[in-house]
C-alpha cells in the first residue's frame, strides 16, 4: 500500500548488547494523517522517530518510509531523508548562517535546486511562518520560538513527504508555545503527514488522528484520538495522562 | 665591558659578496616567511584531515588519528627535522637516498614539511576539540536534511569548528613562525641562521639579535593583527564569545 507513508513491523533496537530500547514496535502513519506520540521520559520515543529517518540503527524488524525499506541493502539513507523532513527539540539552525541561507543551504546543496528558485521559496516559507522581517538575522538573535518556527521552515523547504517533530515545545519558554504550535496546527489542517513526539494534549486533540503511548521501549496504546481521550482502557497510560492534564 | 657598538653595520658590505648584512637579513627573512606560510598550510590541511577523522564514529580511524597525532606531538621538532633530514635519506632504497641527497633545496623542503607535519599535530587536536564542542544534534540536523557525512562536516560541522577554534590557532600560526628558526639545525639560510652569520662575520653580535629580534616581533604582530581581522569576519551575530 502507497498511502502508508511510515510502516514500523516489529522493531527491536539495543544500545550495546544487553539494554533493548525498542520492543517489537509496530506502528503504521498513513498518509495524511497526524501520529501524536507520547510516554514517560527514557521510555524510547526519541529512538523511535530518529530511527524513522535512519538517524539511530535498529536491529531487528523493518521501517518502510514512503516506500522504501531502511534494512534493504544500497539504500541511499541521504536522499530517503531529504523527503523526511524532521524538528528537533533544540532547534539546531545552524548558527554560521543566516535565516534565509539556513533555509536556502539544502535545497541547493541536497536538491540541487538553482539559488533564485531556492531563495524564492525560503522567502515564501519565512512569510509562513511570519517571520519574514527576521530573514537577515541569525538563529542567536532570535528568540527560542522563532527558532523553531525557522527550523519548521527549514524542513518544510525541502517538500518533505512526512514531517518529523522530537518534543518541538519542551525547550521553550511557556509563553512560546502556541506560535509553535499554531504553525504545527496549520500545517496538520493542510493534511501534512506528521509524527509528533510531543506531551502537549491540546495539540493532540485539536489536530491528531491517533495518539500512540509509549512505556519501556514499547508501543503500549495505539488509538483513534477519540478514544484514547475517550477511555484509554491502559493503567500506565492513564495514569501518565492525568498527570500531564493536571499541568 | 669592551663591546663596540656599531650600529651602521647593516649598511656595510658583507664579505658574503653582493650586498649588505642588511641584505642578508632580508633573504633570511624572506626565507623565514617562505618556509612558514608554506609549513601552515601543511599544517592546517593536514591538521583539519586528522581533526575530523579524530571526530569520527569508526574506532580505527580515531585510533590512526591517534597513532599520528600522539608521535608528532611527542617528539620534539628538532629530532623530527633530523630524522627527515639525515635519517631517512638512510633507511629508504638506495636509490631515492640519493636522488634526496642531491637535492638543491633539501633544507628548505624539509623544513615545510616536518615542520608542517609536526604542528598539523596541534591543529589536528584544535580541530577536534572544536567539534568535539559543538552540540552533537548539529550532526543529526545535517544529516536529516539529506547531506552526506562528508557534506555535514563540510557545510556544518566544520564551519562552526574552525569558528571556534580560530583564536587557538592563531597562536599556533605564531608558533609555526617562531618554530621556523629550529630550521637553522639542518642547515637552513632562515632569519636566525642569517643573524648568527652575521654575528660570525662581523662579531656584532647585539646588534645582529637585536634586529633578528625585532623582525620576528614584526611578523608575528602582523600575523596576529590578520588573524584578529580574520575572526572579526568571521564572526557572526549572536554567537560565540562577545
Ligand atoms: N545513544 C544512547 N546510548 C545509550 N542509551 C541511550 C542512548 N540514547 C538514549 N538512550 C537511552 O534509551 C532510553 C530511551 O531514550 P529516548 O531518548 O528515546 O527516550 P525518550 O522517550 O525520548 O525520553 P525523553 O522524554 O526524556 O526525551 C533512555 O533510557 C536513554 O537513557
Ligand atoms: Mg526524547
Amino acid at each position: 500500500m502507497t498511502d502508508t507513508i511510515i510502516a514500523l513491523e516489529h522493531v527491536d533496537k539495543w544500545y550495546g548488547p544487553s539494554f533493548q530500547v525498542l520492543k517489537d514496535c509496530t506502528l503504521a502513519v498513513p498518509k495524511g494523517e497526524v501520529v501524536v506520540v507520547c510516554g514517560p521520559s527514557g521510555s524510547g520515543k526519541s529512538t523511535l522517530i530518529k530511527c524513522v529517518n535512519a538517524l539511530e540503527p535498529f536491529q531487528k524488524g523493518e521501517i518502510v518510509v514512503d516506500g522504501i525499506r531502511l534494512h534493504e541493502k544500497g539504500v541511499n539513507l541521504p536522499k530517503l531523508r531529504a523527503r523526511v523532513g524532521m524538528v528537533f527539540q533544540h532547534f539546531e539552525l545552524f548558527p554560521h548562517l543566516s535565516v534565509l541561507e539556513n533555509l536556502d543551504l539544502a535545497q541547493i546543496k541536497v536538491l540541487g535546486r538553482g539559488k533564485q528558485a531556492a531563495r524564492a521559496k525560503s522567502v515564501a516559507l519565512l512569510q509562513r511562518v511570519e517571520l519574514s522581517a527576521h530573514a537577515d538575522k541569525f538563529p542567536g538573535q532570535l528568540s527560542g520560538g522563532q527558532q523553531q518556527r525557522v527550523a519548521i521552515a527549514r524542513a518544510l523547504a525541502m517538500d518533505p513527504v512526512v514531517m518529523l517533530f522530537d518534543e518541538p515545545t519542551s525547550a521553550l519558554d511557556p509563553e512560546m508555545v502556541s506560535e509553535v504550535l499554531d504553525v504545527m496546527v496549520q500545517l496538520a489542517q493542510e493534511g501534512m503527514t506528521m509524527m509528533v513526539v510531543t506531551h502537549e494534549m491540546g495539540f493532540a486533540r485539536k489536530v491528531a488522528h491517533r495518539v500512540v503511548f509509549m512505556d519501556r521501549g514499547e508501543i503500549v496504546v495505539d488509538a483513534r484520538k477519540d478514544a484514547f481521550f475517550g477511555d484509554v482502557g491502559n493503567e500506565r497510560a492513564k495514569q501518565f495522562l492525568s498527570k500531564i492534564l493536571q499541568h | 665591558m669592551n663591546y663596540h657598538w656599531n650600529w651602521g653595520i647593516f649598511w656595510d658590505a658583507s664579505p658574503e659578496g653582493g650586498g649588505t648584512y642588511a641584505d642578508m637579513l632580508v633573504s633570511g627573512l624572506r626565507i623565514t616567511l617562505a618556509v612558514s606560510v608554506l609549513a601552515w598550510v601543511i599544517a592546517l590541511g593536514m591538521g583539519s584531515a586528522v581533526g575530523v577523522l579524530r571526530s569520527l564514529p569508526n574506532p580505527w580511524l580515531r585510533r590512526l588519528a591517534n597513532t599520528y597525532i600522539e608521535l608528532l606531538r611527542n617528539v620534539p621538532l628538532l629530532v623530527q627535522l633530523f630524522l627527515w633530514y639525515f635519517v631517512l635519506p638512510e633507511v629508504v632504497p638506495e636509490a631515492w637516498g640519493d636522488w634526496l641527497k642531491s637535492l638543491r633545496d633539501a633544507p628548505f623542503y624539509t623544513a615545510v614539511i616536518g615542520l608542517g607535519l609536526f604542528m598539523s599535530a596541534r591543529v589536528a587536536v584544535q580541530i577536534a576539540t572544536g567539534i568535539a564542542a559543538l552540540p552533537r544534534g548539529q550532526m543529526a540536523a545535517g544529516l536529516a536534511l539529506g547531506f552526506t557525512l562528508p557534506q555535514t562536516y563540510r557545510y556544518v560541522i566544520l564551519p562552526n569548528a574552525f569558528r571556534v577554534v580560530l583564536p587557538p590557532l592563531t597562536s599556533e600560526t605564531i608558533n609555526t613562525i617562531k618554530n621556523s628558526s629550529v630550521a637553522l639545525t639542518i642547515g637552513l639560510a632562515e632569519l636566525t641562521a642569517r643573524a648568527r652569520a652575521i654575528q660570525e662575520f662581523s662579531f656584532q653580535v647585539f646588534e645582529a639579535f637585536t634586529a633578528a629580534t625585532l623582525i620576528y616581533l614584526a611578523i608575528n604582530t602582523i600575523a596576529t593583527v590578520l588573524m584578529r581581522l580574520l575572526e572579526r569576519r568571521m564572526r557572526v551575530p549572536g554567537y560565540g564569545a562577545k
